[in-house]
């Protein structure tokens, strides 16, 4: 993260503010992790039998219990996982006793390269698109654009995938791999070519939900005062659009980017599953089928984060992209931490708004 | 000034020129005028009578919908609305600079003020070399009266104040030197003192650049001291073009005469004329003169002619058949008495501390007597409203005392006896936004009926209709939704909301500053005959003139303190405090020395 603080002479407030949101960020993370631990330790199924099986004797199910920490009451077993967790040990995966952090980590490793993928191709896509259909607002450009981005979103997302894998992966047509194996002895940057199918196929789902969103705002900066002010005032088009308008749309598009990759990190499955690509989503799927409740707490534990993040990162590129947040004394974002659903114990403390000075 | 030289100096020629909605409804028609260097003419006119649509086509610009199809408009000798894409670029802002009406929304909350009036100089003067930039800015940062550090120039939009913000404005029109500048109601946003300021600069401005201006404004007051001439607009037409003094002393279209009657004027009080009915809508112009139907006096012709505008004397064009040649019977008007306050106290604050994120209100204390009008002033920012939802029932964080009928009166609406909560009601700044649109006005007015009185059915049909009547509406309006409803029918609705419950204090916030001056004088004729009735008014206002022309007692406040209060005439004939009288300076006044 780039310093800012070279700008003012304080610490500008929204790092005050960053600071404060990343503390509600990993108190939500820590909720989140006693609400999964406890939850899936509660379950019926006993993690002890699962391993040694049906037929296991009673004695063994018992020692292994007692190995596994299974017998102690459960606020401990939650101490002692977290515990380990914060030192980087997730536990052992029951289903094939590998350290889960491990394990998480190429998957994660994974995950996080198609959504960078899914990124750089989306969100360049995403703003041509949504400003060019903007400025082109109820011309037949813009109608047949909007007519195929709402049909690409009714399709469902294993069509398109499927349509893909036909259309480039066929016999005859080979040009990329139909499935997407990696092989975990070569480094992920030699394995491209596996990666743009499901790339693709994820972009193409998350493409019409951004690019509306983009014109959506694209056209509401359009339409502003400020837009016709400088209209009026000979500025040429081309600054109109990159200058007045787009930084001024911006801030939806990133919420809009934001939720995408919330859906993303946890989600992917339709592609892991069609392209057999392992990251993440697979991983929870599998782990959730095998019982294996190391690995599912885990999986959680790190979306849970990646979520919390990416609202973060969210927030703070709204917050450092709208100067009136960005120069304010006290960062307020939008609806949020307005009077009345102020938290009570911050109400009673007054502090001067910010005000201009007057002539 | 003879003709030849008239035209040779003329900045700005319109002939003819008419602007169409789609299906050729025309919201602007026939409009031929011209505008001389460092001439400053107003442009007075009525919501939807076409004034900003006229303003924004010098620019050869229309609203979205909207289509300039004719006429001939010559800025310096050019042809504006011959002219297309690059020409037309550096024609808007070279020649021809526009202020938009709210400074606020019309400067990009993205980009600091340097980098705009850089922008703007380098989009018309690309060659220009950097430092001749830098001092043409700084230079029209000092005309307009702002400061030129560096350190002002990266401030961004929100970190001005609407004064400042307006001025930045001022600059971006003037830092291109145009020929002529186009203002749009500049100042509707600003407080009376800011508001004063900004027209001097602006009138200075003009005057030393030799910059004509049209100011568009729907308030014949404020144009009073700024202007040249003034060109009065009526439902897509021109109807009167006249100097300013004979507009003010004898105005000969009978619209005009009826605009002046409806101002409010802060020197005296006068009785308020409402003009009666509504301007016709685009499309549905009657045949003949527009303002027939609205018109005293009218004749059989009017109905069937359309008086196109002519000359009625040197200087003076006016569109009627029957215009008025009179002078306007200036002054003394029998001024309505000031209705005896009944004996008492209906309410009595004292000590009044209200707190938001910072204290807007400090240890305020008034009465109000039944049936008095007292009113509430001071600019924005000043707590004027805090008070009065403090009072009402709705305030946050309040301290001290309030006492209603010589009982303590709770904070909190809820709290309040419900015998007393009806007693005591609210009407809202904004008609548009204070009445829900999923309900009739039925619906609306008979909810607080079954709410208080456990009045329903016929009864309540009965008083619903009673009430309308009150408030002078048809009893039809009834069965009708808020949107089919004029903002000053919508007004006359909130305002039978709050008699419905039978109250004795009835607190007005600012219900007439979204209104046009004709609905306002109608409105305010309302009040004052409820007020004789016996209602007590706490009346929210910004604008003296209103202040003289309906209440009894005023207070005016500053920052969240009382600094003055007294009797209307005393108030605002021999203000005491020095905050006072600045306010009474600043106010717009239709007369002069009146």
């Amino acid at each position: 993260m780039p310093d800012h603080a070279h700008r003012s002479p304080r610490t500008p407030a929204w790092l005050a503010w960053f600071i404060g949101r990343l503390g509600y960020g990993l108190l939500t993370a820590w909720v989140i992790s006693l609400v999964v631990f406890i939850a899936t330790q509660a379950l019926p199924s006993d993690p002890a039998r699962v391993i040694l099986g049906p037929d296991a004797p009673l004695q063994s199910i018992l020692t292994l219990q007692q190995q596994l920490g299974l017998d102690q009451p459960i606020l401990v077993q939650y101490l002692r996982w977290m515990g380990a967790a914060l030192r980087g040990d997730l536990g052992i995966s029951l289903d094939s006793q590998v350290p889960v952090a491990q394990l998480l980590f190429g998957r994660l490793g994974h995950t996080l390269a198609l959504l960078a993928g899914v990124l750089a191709l989306v969100v360049p896509l995403a703003l041509t698109l949504g400003v060019s259909l903007a400025l082109r607002r109820d011309r037949p450009l813009d109608r047949w654009g909007l007519s195929a981005l709402i049909l690409l979103k009714a399709t469902p997302s294993f069509l398109l995938a499927v349509g893909l894998v036909l259309l480039f992966s066929m016999p005859g047509m080979g040009w990329l791999p139909a499935v997407s194996i990696l092989d975990p002895q070569l480094p992920l940057w030699r394995q491209l070519p596996s990666l743009v199918l499901p790339v693709v196929a994820l972009s193409l789902s998350a493409l019409p939900y951004l690019t509306r969103m983009v014109r959506a705002s694209m056209i509401e900066a359009l339409e502003s005062d400020y837009v016709v002010a400088a209209r009026l005032r000979g500025i040429p088009e081309r600054l109109i659009v990159w200058r007045h308008t787009l930084p001024n749309a911006l801030t939806p598009a990133i919420q809009g980017v934001a939720l995408t990759l919330r859906t993303l990190v946890g989600g992917a499955l339709l592609a892991e599953v069609i392209f057999s690509y392992p990251g993440i989503g697979t991983a929870l799927n599998a782990a959730i089928q095998m019982r294996d409740l190391p690995m599912i707490q885990g999986v959680v534990l790190v979306i849970t984060l990646a979520v919390v993040l990416i609202n973060l990162l969210a927030d703070l590129l709204t917050v450092l992209l709208t100067p009136k947040l960005r120069t304010a004394r006290r960062v307020k974002m939008i609806r949020r931490n307005r009077r009345g659903i102020r938290p009570w114990w911050r109400r009673a403390r007054s502090t001067p708004a910010q005000e201009a000075t007057h002539d | 000034m003879t003709a030849a030289v008239k035209i040779a100096s003329d900045v700005l020629q319109v002939s003819d020129l008419r602007v169409e909605l789609a299906g050729q409804v025309d919201v602007l028609a026939d409009v031929s005028f011209s505008l001389a260097a460092g001439e400053i003419v107003g442009l007075v006119g009525e919501s939807g009578s076409g004034k900003t649509t006229l303003a924004t086509a010098l620019l050869r610009h229309a609203r979205q919908g909207a289509r300039i199809t004719g006429g001939h408009i010559a800025v310096a000798g050019q042809a504006v609305l011959e002219l297309e894409g690059e020409a037309l670029r550096l024609a808007r802002g070279g020649l021809v600079g526009y202020v938009a009406q709210d400074p606020a929304t019309a400067l990009n909350p993205a980009l600091r003020i340097g980098a705009l009036l850089r922008e703007t100089v380098l989009a018309h003067l690309p060659k220009l070399p950097g430092d001749a930039v830098q001092q043409r800015i700084q230079e029209t940062l000092v005309d307009v009266g702002l400061p030129d550090d560096a350190a002002f120039l990266r401030r961004f939009p929100h970190q001005l104040s609407g004064g400042q913000q307006q001025r930045v404005m001022l600059a971006l029109a003037f830092v291109l030197r145009p020929r002529l500048i186009v203002l749009d109601e500049p100042t509707t946003a600003l407080d009376v003192s800011t508001q004063a300021h900004v027209l001097d600069t602006l009138k200075r401005l003009c005057r030393g650049h030799g910059v004509a201006a049209l100011y568009v404004t729907h308030d014949l007051a404020v144009v009073r001291d700024l202007v040249d001439r003034v060109m009065v607009m009526y439902a897509g037409r021109l109807v009167e073009v006249t100097g300013r003094e004979r507009l003010f002393s004898a105005p000969a279209h009978p619209y005009t005469r009826a605009l002046l009657a409806a101002i409010p004027d802060i020197a005296r009080r006068q009785p308020l004329q409402a003009i009666a009915g509504h301007a016709p809508a685009p499309g549905q112009r009657p045949a003949g003169c527009a303002f027939a139907p609205r018109c005293a006096r009218r004749r059989a012709e009017c109905a069937v002619i359309e008086p196109s505008l002519s000359a009625l004397d040197a200087g003076h064009q006016v569109a009627c058949l029957v215009p008025h040649r009179e002078v306007l019977p200036r002054g003394d008007v029998a001024v309505e008495s000031v209705t005896a306050p009944g004996e008492g106290v209906l309410l009595e604050v004292q000590g009044l501390d209200v707190a938001y994120d910072r204290q807007v209100l400090f240890d305020v204390s008034l009465q109000v007597a039944p049936g008095e009008c007292l009113a509430l002033v001071g600019e924005s920012g000043s707590g004027k409203t805090s008070l009065a939802r403090a009072i009402a029932g709705l305030g946050e964080n309040v301290q001290g005392q309030l006492r209603y009928g010589g009982e303590p009166l709770a904070f909190s609406a809820r709290q309040r006896d419900a015998r007393l909560r009806h007693q005591i009601q609210y009407v809202f700044q904004n008609p548009y936004r204070a009445l829900n649109p999923c309900q009739t006005i039925a619906q609306t007015l008979s909810a607080p009926l079954a709410h208080f009185f456990g009045v329903r059915g016929d009864e309540a049909h009965r008083r619903v209709e009673a009430v309308l009547a009150r408030v002078s509406l048809p009893a039809r309006v009834a069965g009708l939704y808020p949107q089919s409803l004029s903002g000053g029918e919508r007004q006359r609705v909130a305002i039978a909301r709050a008699l419905i419950c039978e109250p004795r204090l009835l607190v007005c916030d600012e219900i007439t500053s979204a209104l046009d001056v004709s609905v306002q004088a109608s409105i305010l004729a309302l009040l004052r005959g409820l007020q004789g009735e016996g209602l007590a008014v706490l009346f929210v206002t910004h604008d003296l003139g209103v202040v003289r022309a309906i209440a009894d007692r005023v207070l005016v406040l500053r920052r969240g303190r009382v600094v003055e209060e007294g009797s209307v005439e005393q108030v605002l004939g021999w203000p005491v405090d020095d905050y006072t009288r600045t306010l009474v300076a600043h106010s717009p006044r239709l007369h002069l020395g009146g």
